[in-house]
């Protein structure tokens, strides 16, 4: 199968000197949902600025469903669609007139370009809005926009740069729905974000970046599989003024009072009933903490800011 | 792309442009409209008639070609450098380069927006010029010539200088110091016969000089200069600014980082 995106030895200087991407690979199989992860100026928003031809690139290769964006860039920008962080329309226009605009500029004709954008403005509920300049919208609905804008010519790989930043919760889990639906339906996604939920609910596979490296690029399952510790939240009947303290597995108290277990792995459950039945505790409910990747995300993020550290110090 | 879906992106940038400056009209097209009709009537009616003849003509005849010209070039210049600047102000021009269309249809769709506005200022200030004088053409190609490619030049400049552009000072020095003070001084109100010999040298280096004159001609059949070396002057310009513009596209001057 061709990688929707493959990506050898990039590497980006910026005019001031600022090494932002070493030399990083990667590849996205076609049909996959992707998560590109990584810390502030980790170097993730300069790649995808590279994939989509808004970062010149210093040195390295970008293909694109097996376009060279040195040799075909027109090919692989017809099968590769932008979500940007930033709003980057022109406030002034009408959402309509947006998003068959920017259908013109891939040659799409504007009978098929306003059949298309219809078709997207109704599946991200805002074709109410179709004759509202942008400027007017709310920033939930500019993000919608956003997404229907870059898919009004059926792009078969997607990318997201923090789609749901500053979008509320409910808003959040009904562009979810809609993410794995275009993925259901053959559209490859990648996004970053910085809801590392987010990335562990939607996606399949994924990297870490960190100071213009790739630290971990593996399947999410293989990543989760790394954790030896399980971080279990349990609903007490009665609330707890403080954590109890149970034999070998580490509490704490969340912000909602519900009791957080740590358990490492091999260790059993019916261990931690034992002791919380011995203390009169009951417990009503119980679901794993939905955030684990974000332990594994600190945990190496942290491990490469030592190592480089480290080199540093040997250096000096 | 196909032929065809090349066109379509040109014309959806024209159309673009077009619907931009024809929404904010009354700051696009109502300006130049007033400000020339006072000219009209206080340098062709008001003093012109005691200033007379001028090559041949009564005045008011001798300036429309001039301030008709002077409306094209400024408005051609204008449209191209605030959309295009805002368009990367705003970050929208990223929509245009995640977008297949090639360097050369994003330059050709701006400027024939930029000349879609200068002509239209063109024709409406000559309508209007229409109520103070009578105009004869004396050589339609010569006329329409010059005036399409001094409006494609103009819209050239003007996205360059959107392109070097960071902030809204530096889209308005150049028509400040720049295009204003070479259009007074390029014959609209005046032959360069008036000047003394060093003075008509010096305006010979003004290239705008060339192609106020170039109209004239089109229009009255007089000009301070060779009309065809004024053509021959425009087209090398705009092949100039054409490659400029093109390698700063390439680049990525100001619109990649």
């Amino acid at each position: 199968m061709t990688n929707a995106l493959e990506i050898e030895g990039l590497t980006k200087t910026y005019g001031d000197g600022f090494q932002a991407l070493k030399g990083i690979d990667l590849h996205v199989a076609e049909g996959d949902f992707f998560a590109l992860l990584g810390p502030n100026g980790a170097g993730k928003s300069t790649t995808l600025g590279i994939v989509c031809s808004l970062v010149n690139k210093t040195a390295g290769k970008v293909r694109v469903f097996g376009y060279d964006t040195d040799t075909h860039l027109s090919d692989a920008k017809l099968n590769l669609g932008v979500v940007p962080q930033e709003f980057n329309f022109n406030q002034f226009e009408k959402v309509f007139d947006i998003v068959t605009t920017q259908a013109g500029y891939y040659g799409i004709p504007l009978k098929q370009a306003s059949a298309s954008a219809e078709k997207y403005l109704k599946k991200l509920g805002l074709w109410d809005k179709r004759d509202t300049p942008a400027r007017m919208l709310s920033g939930g609905m500019k993000r919608r926009l956003m997404i229907a804008r870059a898919l009004v010519h059926e792009p078969k790989l997607l990318i997201l740069d923090e789609p749901t930043a500053g979008v509320d919760i409910e808003l959040r889990r009904s562009m979810w729905t809609f993410l794995e639906e275009m993925n259901r339906q053959g559209t490859t996604i990648i996004l970053t974000t910085h809801y590392l939920e987010e990335a562990e609910a939607l996606c399949r596979n994924i990297a870490i970046i960190d100071h213009g490296k790739i630290l971990r690029h593996t399947s999410k399952k293989a990543l989760l599989q790394q954790l030896s510790l399980e971080t279990f939240v349990l609903d007490t009947e009665k609330p707890l003024d403080s954590a109890p303290e149970l034999n070998g597995f580490p509490t704490r108290l969340d912000a909602e009072g519900a009791l957080e277990v740590e358990v490492e792995k091999g260790q059993g459950l019916n261990q931690v009933f034992v002791e919380l039945e011995r203390r009169g505790i009951k417990v009503v409910s119980m679901r794993t903490k939905a955030n684990r990747l974000e332990e594994l995300f600190i945990r190496m993020v942290e491990e490469n800011a030592a190592e480089s550290s480290k080199a540093v110090e040997g250096a000096a | 792309m196909t032929p065809h879906a090349l066109f379509t992106a040109f014309s959806t940038i024209v159309v673009r442009e077009v619907r931009r400056f024809t929404r904010i009209w009354a700051q696009t097209l109502l300006p130049p409209a007033v400000t020339m009709t006072l000219y009209f009537i206080i340098f062709g009616n008001l003093i012109g008639s005691r200033i007379g003849e001028m090559g041949g003509f009564d005045y008011m005849s001798f300036i429309v070609p001039g301030l008709v010209m002077m409306a094209v070039i400024t408005s051609s210049y204008a449209n191209v450098v605030s959309s295009f600047f805002s368009m990367k102000f705003q970050r929208s021009i990223e929509e245009l380069l995640v977008s297949p269309v090639p360097n050369w249809v994003i330059l050709a769709g701006y400027v024939t927006g930029g000349m879609a506005r200068g002509l239209g200022i063109g024709l409406i200030v000559t309508l209007l010029s229409l109520a103070f004088t009578r105009l004869s053409i004396h050589n339609l190609p010569m006329m329409v010539l010059t005036v399409f490619l001094t409006s494609a030049l103009f819209a050239l400049g003007g996205f360059i200088n959107a392109m070097l552009a960071t902030k809204f000072d530096d889209i308005s020095i150049v028509p400040t110091f720049v295009l204003t003070p070479l259009t007074y001084l390029g014959g609209v109100f005046y032959s360069i016969d008036l000047l003394p010999g060093f003075w008509q040298g010096v305006s010979m280096a003004n290239p705008i000089l060339y192609m106020v004159n170039g109209f004239r001609y089109g229009i009255l059949g007089v000009s301070d200069v060779n009309p065809f070396v004024s053509l021959g002057m425009i087209l090398v310009f705009i092949s100039l600014l054409a490659f400029i513009a093109l390698r700063m596209l390439e680049r990525g001057k100001g619109i990649r980082h």
